[in-house]
């Protein structure tokens, strides 16, 4: 698989109070480790996008709990500290005709970034390497 | 004021006799013309010379709903074809709806029995009534049209819909009754004050003739207050005819007329009749019924029965509010929602699995349903929008197969309560 596929954990969360905490204590029973992640919430349920050590293994263990897990393709741009540095990979993305459907931040020890969902993973990785944008990869989390 | 006084205020032992003849005739009828109710009979072992006393009617077989649809279309017809006039169809469960036919006869007795209650609450021809009944299919509009043409008001057509229209109709051409469901004259009060009308300034609406849907005291006093007029409850149901029988002046009770309609209330549990006063199931036997027999037929309503003579001088028996449902058949503004048929619309929707629950709240002035659904793994997507396209979807689905909005929600598989035996899938919080 393309080394800058970053594999997130979407999981299904009722919108009850008591339900991510048992949703998290799953995750907790499954020795599962989050790097980064989002809620993303409707009236009635929320879901909770994960990224995850090992998320193929992860999946299987919270499935096998009975959570409704589903493997999504993200990828992951490096993001630097410093004002405007959103700008570049943003715009390359729009140039290249692609829509970003979410994304949310991450602070790891030896990167930091943004993972962003598009349809097409493997376009954008070439529209950004294109523009020089660095991405990262998913061994770097 | 009494539109057949005769009838009305008949002392009770000669209604009984009455009553009794009109079953005899009946009964004989049906033995003879009627496969179904035959065949019922004979299981039971009973004849028609069995039946030598109103009180006989208990030797007699009970019919259901289900009998209906067993027998749709045609089957339960007591008459040929080319006596049929009128069809009128109610929604069923799994898209199977109930059909009633009428003769030239059925209509009329239907008819007189909306005189007689029009005339107990005060309506005649120096009134104008908006009938905002649905018309059509739905028995309301056309069976209220009727009986008020007969006792000379002036209909003024409406239907349901347009409410902004219907109280500019109702200020201009000065009506002064309206028969609807409790819920839309709510929503007609609410409407009026948003656009600026005055109930008092503006209107002259002296009376309501209110069904279909249940309602309660407490609406009736807010409705009364609010309106500064008389709602009285319209009872009936399309199997019975369609509305048919109201209250007086004195709304002690549904008046029910006993040369039309015989009334039991009988024990929820064993089915044995119960004597006036008490609580129960009503049966309903309706004794002029020429096009389909309706015998003994398990209306599911909760109610009681009075027979004292009424301050109003009627001596017909009345009916106390029907407090609940035996099976839980909802009436949601005024539509019949059964849960089978969301089970069926369900069933036509692969995302999602068969567990559900409905639970129904009323919503300012309206009633309002949500049904919880739990999605199948395999439908669940990472985006929001993915999956509030496909809650619209269910919810589209539903009003397509129900008439009616339904707020959906989704669950995660195993979210929701499983039943061992009966299952219990309404939760119904309306305060009515």
């Amino acid at each position: 698989m393309n080394e800058y596929i970053i594999t997130q954990l979407s999981i299904f969360v009722n919108n009850v109070p008591g339900k991510l905490a048992a949703v998290a204590k799953t995750l907790k029973d499954c020795n599962v480790n989050m790097k980064a992640c989002n809620l993303a919430e409707s009236t009635e349920f929320g879901i909770l996008r994960a990224i995850v050590e090992d998320p193929d293994q992860s999946c299987e263990k919270l499935q096998a709990k009975g959570l409704i897990v589903r493997k999504t393709q993200l990828i992951g741009i490096k993001i630097t500290d410093v004002p405007g540095s959103l700008y570049g990979p943003a715009k390359a993305l729009g140039d290249g005709g692609i829509n970003i459907e979410y994304g949310y931040a991450f602070t790891g020890k030896k990167v930091e970034g943004l993972f962003i969902r598009v349809d097409d993973p493997e376009k954008a990785i070439t529209v950004l390497q294109q523009a020089g944008i660095a991405l990262i990869r998913a061994a770097e989390i | 004021m009494f539109w057949n006084p005769k009838i009305e205020c008949m002392p009770a032992d000669q209604l009984r006799q009455l009553q009794y003849r009109e079953l005899k005739r009946l009964v004989n009828n049906l033995y003879s013309f009627n496969k179904f109710y035959r065949d019922h009979m004979k299981a039971q072992n009973v004849t028609p010379l069995d039946i030598n006393s109103i009180e006989d009617i208990t030797k007699l077989p009970f019919m259901y709903k289900q009998d209906l649809r067993d027998n749709y279309p045609d089957k339960m017809f007591t008459v040929p074809k080319n006596e049929i006039v009128r069809y009128h169809v109610s929604s069923g469960t799994s898209g199977k709806p109930t059909l009633v036919a009428y003769t030239r006869n059925d209509l009329d007795y239907w008819t007189e029995a909306l005189c007689r209650s029009f005339t107990a609450g005060g309506l005649g021809p120096d009134d104008t009534i908006q009938i905002s009944y649905g018309y059509g299919l739905f028995t309301g509009g056309l069976g209220a049209h009727y009986g008020a043409e007969r006792v000379g008001a002036t209909v003024l057509p409406s239907g349901t819909g347009n409410t902004e229209r219907q109280l500019e109709m109702m200020k201009d051409l000065g009506v002064t009754a309206i028969a609807c469901t409790p819920s839309y004259l709510i929503h007609l009060d609410t409407t009026a004050k948003k656009l600026g009308y005055d109930w008092k300034r503006d209107m002259v609406l002296k009376k309501a003739f209110l069904g279909a849907e249940p309602w309660s005291e407490p609406m009736r006093t807010r409705i009364q207050n609010d309106l500064g007029i008389k709602a009285y409850d319209l009872y009936g149901t399309s199997e019975q005819a369609g509305p048919m029988f109201s209250e007086c002046e004195y709304q002690k009770g549904v008046h029910v007329w006993g040369d039309i309609m015989y009334v039991e209330i009988l024990d929820r549990e064993t089915g044995e009749p119960l004597e006036p006063g008490n609580e129960g199931e009503m049966a309903v036997t309706m004794l002029k019924k020429e096009a389909m027999p309706m015998i003994r037929y398990r209306t599911r309503d909760i109610t009681t029965l009075y027979t004292d003579t009424c301050e109003c001088g009627r001596t017909s028996p009345r009916l106390a509010r029907i407090t609940g449902r035996c099976d839980d058949m909802l009436v949601i503004r005024g539509i019949n929602v059964f849960p089978s048929q969301v089970e069926y619309t369900l069933l036509q929707i692969p995302e999602v699995g068969d567990q559900y629950m409905i639970i129904v709240t009323r919503d300012g002035d309206l009633d309002k349903m949500v049904l919880q659904v739990e999605i199948r793994p395999e439908a669940f997507s990472d985006k929001v929008e993915d999956m509030i396209a496909l809650r619209a979807h269910i919810e589209s689905q539903l009003k397509k197969y129900l008439n009616i909005a339904v707020q959906v929600e989704l669950k995660a598989p195993g979210e929701l309560p499983r039943f061992d035996g009966k299952a219990s899938r309404v939760i119904d919080k309306r305060k009515i």
